[in-house]
């Protein structure tokens, strides 16, 4: 049933319906509401699940790691400051296989302190051995979130799930979307079942020490599970399709006026609304651009990029998060889909917007729409105010 | 697409309004998407929320520049920030506060609404809170939404006494539109951009 309702509140209906034995979490903003939402249907009886509050983010990641290993499915959101304090934990959770799915909402990072959207936070993590998903609007997010148990828990996968939705644009943002129904939500994540499991009864022990003669194996194991995602997803998204009649085509990108494009942006997340809108007006001024949206950041399908770019001669590709000292995080990748690779666009500008908030409006898109032009930029602020660069502290 | 920009101090019940304006947007099929937009986090500090709508769904996720309607929440935000900024040529402005406030010279084609708003919600509800009154007061300004989506609305999101409390705030706000005179003054005023 279509219902109009704010993005958080929305996880938190998806999250009942998957039933999670146990959910721990520890609040930040812009996630808050998400956790709220589920403590109040845990302690008001409509969710059967164990709520456990902690101190800290790191506490929250080692609670549903441990409730993870002993067999049940788990759940847990978070932001920013909290998604670092949970870090060491969270390349825990993937080096131990253990299924799960986490909310990240996106917010920039300290210093300077800053409580709004960017993507910085889960960018930092990408490296963890997650699984990530940026989705572009609330339906997404709802949808993501199912679909990441799914794929979390395939015994072919057994990686943890990052689904990444734009801090207050989507958490604090009300739609009408469409919440699944509980019988066809049995229907597409059956109960979990874990492999092994923590029981006193028959004893084991996950996460032993692995020496030099054994680590690179168990690294080189989640690599190469990676490479079997890219092809998991896509009939995930099938699967998906033909229960719930929303089509994610590959779960990987997703292609909007690319075909004959000579002008493209690529991006991630919310911000991909107003790339659409921005695309459709220049189209009927007759000018042919297109977007390109990462659906799956990690694993990142380069082949696919590599197909839907390959004859566009000029790229931009907009970044909501920077690798300080390097190239902007979305952009080496998209740079990197070309190497050794016949076909090559001529110009693959990189620009970085939005940071801390900074509001990305219609003008900040045709912009870089402007800017993507014979000669390639390397990095380029979009909206950057260069009088706050000149002030000096105390004159 | 229409857009509506809502000015008020964190506390005063921006986002509830906006949630409101969207569920009853919803409430007649069309597609709202409501947000916030936080200043310094913290009571009392200005802050705004917005409504965008279509008959399609909204993709468009930026803030709102050139609002067709404007809702200041309270008066004392007019001082020295122009709330009217970006208000289309033919924009409709409604402005919860007493009928002698000082209000800007409009463009002749764009109007002004002045609604006692935390008044009526002091008779009716019992608390200032002048959010419902606003809405109703916005339903009869601009025709957007009927009277009866508006009451629906509040049944839905309200129970017992607070129900009954915002419905008649939300009457008598369109009431108090449907008798009061309107403010365009022939003069344009230049816009002090935010």
């Amino acid at each position: 049933m279509r219902e109009f309702l704010e993005g958080s509140r929305a996880i938190a209906e998806i999250i009942k319906r998957v039933k999670p034995g146990v959910i721990s979490a520890y609040p930040i903003t812009p996630q808050t509401h998400i956790v709220e939402e589920l403590a109040s249907m845990v302690a008001n009886g409509e969710l059967n699940s164990q709520f456990i509050n902690v101190e800290s983010e790191h506490s929250a990641a080692s609670v549903v790691l441990g409730a993870s290993a002993t067999g049940v499915r788990v759940f847990t959101a978070t932001s920013s400051q909290g998604l670092l304090y949970m870090a060491e934990v969270i390349f825990n959770i993937a080096g131990l296989r253990l299924p799960l799915v986490m909310t990240c909402a996106n917010r920039a990072v300290s210093a300077p302190i800053n409580i709004w959207n960017d993507q910085q936070d889960s960018i930092s993590l990408r490296d963890a051995g997650w699984i990530q998903l940026y989705a572009e609007n609330n339906q997404e997010a709802v949808d993501f979130h199912l679909i990441g148990y799914r794929i979390s828990e395939d015994k072919a996968v057994m990686l943890p799930v990052m689904v990444c939705m734009d801090g207050f644009i989507l958490t604090h943002g009300l739609e009408p979307l469409d919440l699944p129904e509980q019988d066809k939500v049995d229907k597409f994540l059956p109960s979990y079942k874990p492999l092994y499991k923590l029981d006193p009864n028959e004893p084991l022990t996950m996460g032993i020490l692995a020496d030099p003669d054994y680590y690179l194996e168990a690294r080189y194991a989640i690599q190469e599970t990676f490479k079997d995602v890219l092809r998991i997803l896509p009939k995930v998204a099938d699967e998906f399709s033909a229960i719930f009649v929303r089509d994610y085509k590959d779960l990987l990108i997703e292609e909007y006026f690319t075909k004959d494009a000579e002008k493209i942006i690529v991006s991630m997340g919310s911000v991909c609304g107003t790339i659409k809108e921005v695309v459709d007006e220049l189209r009927k001024k007759g000018k042919k651009v297109g977007l390109l949206r990462i659906i799956s950041y990690r694993p990142f399908p380069y082949a696919r990029v590599y197909e839907a770019l390959k004859n566009c001669p000029k790229i931009a590709v907009l970044d909501k998060a920077v690798s300080l000292g390097a190239y902007a995080p979305l952009a080496s990748e998209i740079k990197v889909s070309f190497s050794n690779k016949k076909k090559s666009p001529k110009v693959i500008s990189s620009f970085v917007a939005g940071l801390g908030g900074r509001d990305i409006t219609l003008e900040s898109i045709r912009e870089i729409f402007r800017k993507l032009n014979v000669k390639e930029i390397s990095q380029d602020f979009i909206d950057l105010k260069p009088e706050l660069l000149t002030e000096a502290y105390g004159k | 697409m229409k857009e509506i920009r809502i000015h008020a101090r964190a506390g005063q019940g921006a986002i509830t309004t906006a949630n409101l304006l969207g569920y009853a947007y919803f409430s007649e099929g069309k597609y709202p998407y409501a947000f916030p937009h936080f200043g310094a986090a913290r009571m009392g500090a200005p802050m705004n929320a917005f409504v965008r709508v279509d008959v399609i769904p909204v993709r468009l996720r930026s803030q709102i520049y050139n609002p067709d309607y404007v809702l200041i929440m309270d008066a004392t935000l007019m001082r020295g920030y122009n709330c009217f900024c970006g208000l289309r040529d033919n924009g409709i402005a409604i402005i919860n506060g007493k009928e002698d406030i000082e209000i800007p010279r409009l463009k002749s084609s764009q109007k002004i609404f002045i609604v006692p708003a935390n008044d009526i919600a002091l008779a009716t509800i019992g608390r200032p809170l002048g959010n419902t009154a606003l809405i109703g007061a916005f339903a009869a300004a601009t025709n957007e939404l009927k009277l009866e989506t508006l009451i629906k609305v509040a049944k839905d999101r309200f129970s017992g006494k607070i129900q009954e409390g915002n419905i008649e705030a939300i009457k008598k706000g369109f009431e108090y539109i449907k008798k009061i005179r309107v403010f365009p003054e022939p003069s344009e005023e230049r816009c002090l951009g935010h």
